[in-house]
């Protein structure tokens, strides 16, 4: 199933450049999955051991997947992926 | 160097009074490459915390869309410190994920919500390495 997945400008050195890279998947994990495959590296800025990057804000059709299943989230062909580095210090 | 209208410094300023003793924190958005900071954006820090802030997920997918639509980009990233001084803290500092940005500092920790002078300064992160650069606070004619 077909998705988009909108990279922020910081990550975009794993993508060439590109706003978004297409994807595919019946979850997150396996669309983070399906992207890494074609942009090596990626995935390692988004996830740590078995769980997304804290600081790194993801959305499927705009809600943040921490409140749909985190890497489990269920992802259908058309949805929208959207990856934001979230703004934070001390 | 950051050039940043007086009305805009001093609305930053005043975001970090009102939530002292939390932090707070925002953007000032302005046209894509321009390095202009024209429009203050005042966000929820999710946290509610005197020493952390994060900016509230769904709130920044929705300004970040807008700034988008509108051709914009944070020219100013802000938060304040409320207990130390106006430099950023290891985590700001390994949080950062905008080099292109302005990161503004703002201490309210002699000030508090009085009308006391406030620390005020500017910074450049770029891969972990920290530079302060001077502030210009145009007065008049912005």
């Amino acid at each position: 199933m077909a998705v988009e997945v909108r990279i922020p400008t910081i990550l975009r050195t794993y993508t060439g450049g590109a706003k978004a890279v297409g994807g595919s998947g019946s979850t997150l994990s396996e669309v983070i999955d399906s992207v890494e495959s074609g942009h090596p590296g990626l995935k390692e800025r988004l996830i740590e051991g078995a769980d997304l990057r804290r600081f790194i804000n993801v959305y499927v059709n705009d809600e943040d997947v921490r409140f749909l299943g985190g890497l489990g989230a269920p992802v259908s062909d058309g949805d929208v992926v959207v990856v934001l580095p979230a703004v934070a210090g001390g | 160097m950051l050039r940043i209208g007086q009305a805009i410094r001093d609305e930053i300023v005043a975001h970090a009074r009102r939530d002292h003793p939390d932090e707070a924190c925002g953007i000032v958005a302005g046209p894509v490459g321009s390095d202009q900071p024209m429009r203050l954006v005042a966000m929820t820090n999710a946290e509610r915390s005197p020493t952390f802030f994060r900016f509230d997920s769904s709130e920044q997918l929705t300004v970040w869309r807008e700034l988008d639509d509108l051709d914009e980009e944070p020219i100013v990233i802000y938060h304040s410190h409320t207990a130390t001084e106006a430099y950023p803290s290891r985590s700001d500092i390994s949080l950062a994920a905008e080099p292109g940005a302005h990161y503004v500092l703002v201490s309210t920790a002699t000030s508090g919500r009085d009308d006391d002078s406030v620390e005020f300064r500017s910074y450049r992160i770029v891969d972990g390495d920290v530079t302060e650069e001077e502030v210009e606070v145009i007065t008049h004619g912005s």
